[in-house]
């Protein structure tokens, strides 16, 4: 507000700026993951014996184990915004701290993941399966660890004198944390359960 | 009575400039470097494109030279260039594939974009809906903030030893990723203004979304605004696309992966020994584990990834010149635009058939021609919208009481030069005749005239539309006419023949066309073309020098210099941080001109409306709304 002036009046789709510009982010997101998904199908279906006999070398028990991390995160994640919400600031410092912990969880088995497959010299150039797994993992990963840095911020914020209240950010930090966690529902079953049986 | 409402305007502009200095507190920094303020970060915009509107422009007069005058020294700058760039004082093929591929992403990734979308997006979004600032002006001022880097590293590689970027300005593979570090800045450069697009389209949707004034309702909006909030949509889905293919590319490159690059392709390595596809620097080890599983990637799904992006990009391109060029239109006509409505479902229906039409790029790549046949038909179909604005805007025009300003007949202009650049897609829309014209100068020139002779003569129209708000200086007309006459006349002089040379069978990429000896005629024509461009090129300095004099000795401008209907001019002549010194309430479209319950011949927005007894006082009105 500058002048005085009621310009600057409430959102007219009721919904607050930060949060509609993270709906029209999080749409661009999913084009961005698209182009990758794009691509597999169209690279699958030209190498589909190469895809499944290198699916097969994938560990399905750490991806499940992620899985249910990044699933208890997101609940963790809306907890934390209720309790906020609430007013109740030692849970939401609870829950979001559990958060960042499931962040950490999730970086720490996909580490082991990938030192897995470098043990077992598979690398991003080994087929083309694999740059894919390689590629959309990591993309995968840059986003959750995008993720945890706004959250580690209000984490350590809430620990201030002033406290963390800022609800609706921590709302629209949480929109793009289920859409972190959407994508990993899809790249699952897409590179470590879908190939045809043996 | 109009002169009167302009007067009574006028003193209110300057009555009111004053009460704006509540930003006096503000650092030269913060005022004009990382300015938060939309119309700073639209003028930043304006600033960064128009230096690289004259370095493409640079590329572009290089690139003719060659044609005209293959292996002849470049005058006056071909001696002092470097020796990787020329021999001789001429440019070398190398060089010259260069300035091809350069030429073409820096115009269309750092002039046109920036210009149409970065610029106007920024200056008439918030100040068109009657509204302080951009929803979110901090993430505005980042989307600007990563244009200047991501020029430079893009304009670095001409200084590699390799140089930069030569796989033309679609980079295709194998070329592509099988190039050198020029490439690499070439993606990443493109990445990093990619992102810089997408956070500013978010913004200005959030912002139309949001921070429309009281009682503006959607279908009251300008078509300017229209047209760049359905360019924001295209930028939101397509762009993310070719980040993706981006990323594929450039690990097509460094981590030696086979997205794109076929299997068991051989490739001349410097060693002079032939190994396969991407593992061009890692050796036969790698090649052999690789021949063990097999598998590879496709060429073509590059060209699909990629063109679904840039071709909704020659929309992005296009859509908001179409919302200045339909504001203009309507503006100098003094006439209601035709068919609000048909005009915003157009732009609709284009941005719609613009995401399934990107095949037609690629009827040569061996694509399945039965997908080809889909294509050309979502093509042809894009002509039905593109007809109704067309229809629309002469609907416009027609018996109205015409202004020729600058602005309107760089709009004027636009309508001419985008019937003919869209009349010659038609040719190419349909894969027979397609197949005869690809990749000849028939594509060069359809391309200019939808990008220069579309895209950047509204621009032009827009920049001396909306100078007198942007600078509250009015730019000289007389100028700005010169400028049209010259750029209009050396634009058709120079773009028109290309149909000729095209259909003659002239290559579009060819670096000396004269080893061949069917197009050795046509080297009188390409020297016709050099001279007509050189002129075009350098009647531009008259825009830039318009501008720096009207700056400096320009009129001061009113508030509303041509007695339009829309927000913006609701605003003081030079408006301050938060733009607007009154509320803004909204009772009416956009184009209410010639309203026959009027005396005076323009309706603003804004301006309250008069009961029964009360019609006459046109000036009151104003002083009460301002």
């Amino acid at each position: 507000m500058s002048s005085g002036l009621s310009l600057a009046h409430e959102p007219v789709t009721k919904v607050p700026h930060g949060k509609l510009a993270m709906w029209i982010f999080l749409a661009s997101e999913i084009m961005f993951f698209t182009g990758f998904f794009g691509a597999f199908i169209v690279l699958r279906n030209s190498n589909l014996e190469l895809f499944s006999h290198s699916a097969a070398e994938l560990t399905k028990g750490l991806a499940l184990l992620n899985t249910f991390i990044l699933i208890g995160s997101s609940l963790t994640m809306a907890l934390s915004i209720l309790n906020l919400e609430k007013g109740n600031t030692g849970k939401f410092k609870l829950f979001l701290g559990l958060t960042i912990l499931c962040g950490f969880g999730f970086l720490i088995v996909k580490t082991i993941e990938y030192s897995t497959k470098f043990n077992h010299h598979i690398f991003p150039w080994t087929n083309v399966f694999f740059s894919f797994y390689f590629l959309m993992t990591g993309f995968h990963a840059i986003h959750v660890i995008a993720g945890m840095i706004p959250m580690t911020y209000m984490f350590i914020k809430a620990f201030t004198k002033k406290g963390y209240n800022h609800p609706v950010k921590v709302e629209t930090l949480g929109l793009y944390w289920h859409f972190v966690d959407l994508v990993w529902i899809f790249l699952f079953p897409v590179l470590y359960l879908i190939f045809p049986a043996h | 009575m109009q002169s009167a409402i302009a007067h009574a305007h006028e003193t209110h502009g300057h009555d009111s400039h004053g009460d704006h200095a509540h930003h006096h507190d503000v650092s030269f920094i913060r005022k004009y470097v990382f300015s938060t303020d939309h119309k700073v970060i639209a003028k930043q915009f304006m600033l960064a494109s128009l230096f690289f509107l004259f370095v493409g422009g640079l590329f572009a007069l290089l690139i003719r030279w060659q044609l005209a005058y293959p292996g002849e020294a470049i005058p006056l700058i071909g001696n002092i260039l470097p020796d990787t760039w020329v021999s001789d004082g001429a440019v070398t093929a190398n060089f010259y594939t260069q300035l091809l591929t350069l030429h073409g992403t820096v115009m269309i990734f750092y002039v046109i974009i920036p210009l149409a979308v970065g610029m106007f997006g920024n200056f008439c979004i918030p100040l068109m809906i009657g509204t302080d600032d951009m929803a979110l002006p901090r993430l505005n001022m980042y989307s600007f903030w990563l244009v200047p880097p991501a020029g430079l590293i893009m304009l670095t590689g001409f200084f590699f030893d390799s140089g930069t970027a030569a796989a033309g300005w679609t980079g295709y593979p194998p070329l592509g990723p099988s190039s050198g570090a020029g490439q690499t800045t070439w993606l990443i450069s493109l990445f990093l203004i990619g992102f810089s697009s997408i956070m500013g389209a978010t913004n200005y949707m959030a912002t139309i979304l949001n921070k429309r004034a009281k009682g503006l309702q959607m279908f009251q909006m300008p078509l300017t605004v229209w047209g760049l909030f359905i360019t924001a949509i295209l930028i939101t889905l397509g762009t993310p696309v070719l980040a993706a293919a981006i990323s594929m590319q450039l690990a097509d490159q460094y981590l030696h992966t086979s997205f794109f690059m076929p299997d068991n392709l051989l490739v001349g390595a410097p060693d002079n020994s032939l190994v396969t596809g991407a593992f061009i620097q890692n050796g036969n080890q790698l090649l052999e584990h690789k021949q063990l599983l097999g598998g590879g990637g496709q060429p073509i799904l590059w060209q699909h990834l990629f063109w679904f992006y840039s071709h909704p990009a020659v929309y992005i391109m296009i859509l908001p010149g179409m919302g200045i060029v339909s504001d203009v239109l309507s503006t100098f006509a003094r006439k209601p635009l035709y068919g609000y409505k048909a005009m915003i479902f157009a732009i609709m229906g284009i941005a719609f058939l613009g995401f399934i039409v990107w095949g037609h790029h690629m009827f040569q790549s061996g694509m399945n021609p039965l997908l080809g046949t889909t294509f050309m038909l979502s093509t042809i179909v894009i002509a039905v919208p593109s007809a109704i604005k067309i229809f629309n805007w002469l609907g416009t025009i027609w018996r109205g009481n015409i202004r020729f300003t600058a602005a309107n007949m760089n709009a004027l202009a636009f309508i001419a030069t985008f019937i003919i650049g869209g009349l010659s897609g038609v040719f190419m829309a349909s894969a027979p005749v397609d197949i005869y014209i690809h990749d000849t100068y028939f594509i060069v020139a359809h391309i200019h005239y939808v990008l220069f002779g579309g895209a950047l003569f509204a621009i032009f129209s827009g920049i001396y539309y909306w100078f007198p708000k942007m600078y509250g200086k009015m730019l000289n007309e007389s100028l700005g006419r010169k400028h049209f006459y010259w750029s209009f006349v050396f634009f058709n002089l120079t773009f028109y023949p290309m149909h000729l040379l095209g259909v003659g069978g002239h290559m579009r990429r060819i670096y000396n066309p004269y080893i061949y000896e069917f197009l050795q005629q046509y080297q009188p024509m390409n020297q016709f073309i050099t001279i007509a461009a050189i002129i075009l090129g350098f009647s531009q300095f008259i825009l830039i020098f318009n501008i720096l004099w009207s700056l400096k000795y320009g009129k001061p401008a009113p508030r509303n210099p041509w007695q339009a209907n829309s927000l913006e001019w609701a605003a003081p002549a030079h408006p301050g941080h938060g733009n607007f010194d009154s509320d803004i309430r909204v009772y009416r479209g956009p184009y209410e001109f010639s309203h026959p319950d009027r005396e005076s011949d323009f309706y603003p927005q804004w301006e309250e409306p008069q009961g029964v007894e009360s019609h006459s006082h046109e000036a009151k009105e104003h002083s009460h709304s301002a």
